[in-house]
């Protein structure tokens, strides 16, 4: 059964220093405050892997907590540019910042192929591109059984995996509904895994083409209701198509980062609701 | 008739939504490529299927949305599935009539970059978001539409980096890359459209935007562009779709609901 936490809790005991770690969420339902947790607990070392690395990664970058990227695509989406996360790689601000780069269509078989319990994913992908010189997580192979020419890449199974979803009942089963990108199998591939909520009820009422992760495949669950925004959480709130827009001008600049920190982040209380 | 004002960039919008077919299904970026999707959706092509990365298949935004995940997109499809379902059965075994891209570069065979510009990948000058969708959209889609701004800093001789692939180095790369879809079909731009030539694959200026010059376009392009005897000049934007259009851009300011 998977245990009922305070998010302080939780990040406390499942994300350690120098742990390979995921925070997923494609646009929708994103972990913001479980990343903002790991950002006050100070964890540092750590690997981030997230298909599409925005705002939060562009905070736990700034804030020094990683030391590898595994990604994408990093950008601010429908802003720009994510200017920690290019300030880390251009000018090794505040730290370096090793990076494994792939596709979208790599990482999401990465993430099938560590929920599958299998060494590699292999797809149609990469070719004639110069990703592949790039990391040696790209290789080709010849199909068994026609030669084929195809992509090899590695599974990627985190340490922690940690999404947000809208419900969760006392057991810990988890419900999650509208886009739900690469969620399940990043918990399914995760070692550890922590799902933050809007709500814990009674009940899970079953939704028409919803995701439902059963209690005995998640570690645990802390209730954070708007634990997702600035994203948003369908049936919830909206996404606040602002925030993102005012990133912009707090991320180009260290010194109003760093305030943004001391402020936002590590001025709070503890940030388990 | 007299024809109403409108920018370059208006026009480059129109030329991109009137390049997508009725009917057809298309893989949707944010930017320049959904507002086009979108105006389409509300011209000439209202059946026209957009699909974005998120995993919405069959949206029908009321609004431009900001981003390739906003709410209304889920709120709006005839379904929403997995990102990797989006990847692997959908846009791989070619299911996907037109992927619709821009980017930070671009070269004489439509090769795309938005991962690098300057300096070497791991000491870039400046770091770009990366690759997304793009590759695979570029390899696997029946055909693609490039939108892009014409300067000298996007139409490159070289790329600093090969993202997306369109003809490689010329014409047959394609098919020995194993590469699926025709490639880049249209290039369009403020300035005018480039297709590529179907013997060489190069991109070749085929078309001009009302008021612009092949010497202008050139001087645009960081290679000897080619064109055409006598581009044929672009149909100026009508009435309907620059008010359609301008109604449209009001929807993302600030990000409105």
């Amino acid at each position: 059964m998977a245990r009922i936490l305070q998010l302080d809790e939780a990040i406390a005991e499942l994300v350690h220093d120098g742990d390979t770690v995921a925070l997923e969420g494609f646009t929708h339902l994103i972990p913001v405050a479980a990343g903002h947790e790991i950002i006050r607990q100070r964890r540092k070392d750590l690997t981030l892997i997230r298909m599409t690395p925005d705002i939060v990664y562009d905070q736990l970058i700034g804030a020094g907590c990683a030391r590898k990227l595994i990604f994408s695509w990093g950008g601010n989406p429908g802003v720009g540019s994510l200017h920690r996360f290019r300030d880390a790689i251009q000018n090794s601000w505040p730290v370096p910042l090793e990076i494994e780069e792939h596709s979208h269509a790599g990482m999401a078989n990465r993430y099938a192929a560590g929920a599958s319990g299998l060494p590699f994913a292999v797809l149609r992908g990469y070719a004639g591109t110069d990703l592949p010189e790039q990391t040696d997580t790209i290789k080709t192979i010849e199909c068994p059984f026609t030669g084929q020419r195809l992509a090899a890449v590695p599974a990627v199974n985190p340490d922690v995996g940690i999404i947000h979803a809208q419900q969760a009942d006392r057991a810990g089963n988890v419900q999650m509904w509208g886009i739900t990108g690469v969620q399940k199998e990043t918990v399914l591939a995760s070692a550890r895994s922590l799902v933050t909520v809007e709500e814990i009820v009674d009940e899970l009422t079953p939704r028409p083409g919803a995701v439902v992760l059963p209690q005995w495949v998640v570690t645990a669950v802390a209730a954070v209701p708007g634990g997702a925004a600035p994203s948003y959480a369908q049936g919830y709130y909206e996404r606040d198509n602002a925030y993102y827009q005012q990133w912009d001008p707090i991320g180009r600049d260290r010194e109003q980062f760093e305030n943004w920190l001391e402020t936002e982040v590590f001025g709070t209380e503890r940030s388990a609701r | 008739m007299s024809s109403p004002e409108f920018t370059a960039d208006e026009m480059m919008t129109v030329g991109a939504a009137r390049s997508l077919r009725d009917g057809t299904a298309c893989f949707v970026g944010i930017g320049l490529p959904s507002t086009a999707a979108n105006l389409a959706r509300r011209t000439h092509a209202p059946n026209l299927v957009l699909i974005y990365e998120s995993g919405t298949l069959g949206a029908k935004p009321g609004r431009l949305p900001l981003s390739i995940g906003d709410g209304v997109l889920a709120d709006t499809a005839d379904s929403v599935i997995s990102v990797p379902e989006i990847f692997n059965y959908w846009l791989q075994p070619g299911r996907i009539d037109t992927g619709f891209l821009g980017g930070a570069q671009v070269d004489r065979f439509g090769n795309i970059n938005t991962t690098v510009i300057g300096g070497d990948y791991a000491n870039p000058k400046v770091r770009l978001p990366g690759a997304g969708g793009a590759p695979e959209i570029a390899a696997s889609c029946r055909e693609v539409l490039i939108v892009m701004r014409m300067n000298p800093r996007s139409f490159v001789e070289k790329l600093d980096f090969i993202t997306s692939v369109g003809y490689g180095t010329g014409k047959g790369d394609r098919e020995a890359l194993g590469l699926r879809g025709r490639g880049p079909v249209k290039v369009i731009t403020d300035l005018g459209v480039l297709e590529p030539d179907p013997d060489t694959c190069e991109l070749t200026l085929t078309q001009l935007s009302p008021g612009a010059t092949v010497e202008q376009a050139r001087k645009a392009v960081g290679w000897p562009l080619k064109a055409v005897d006598e581009p044929a000049m672009q149909q100026p934007p009508t009435e309907a779709e620059l008010t359609v259009l301008r109604e449209l851009k009001t929807t993302i300011e600030g990000g409105a609901k």
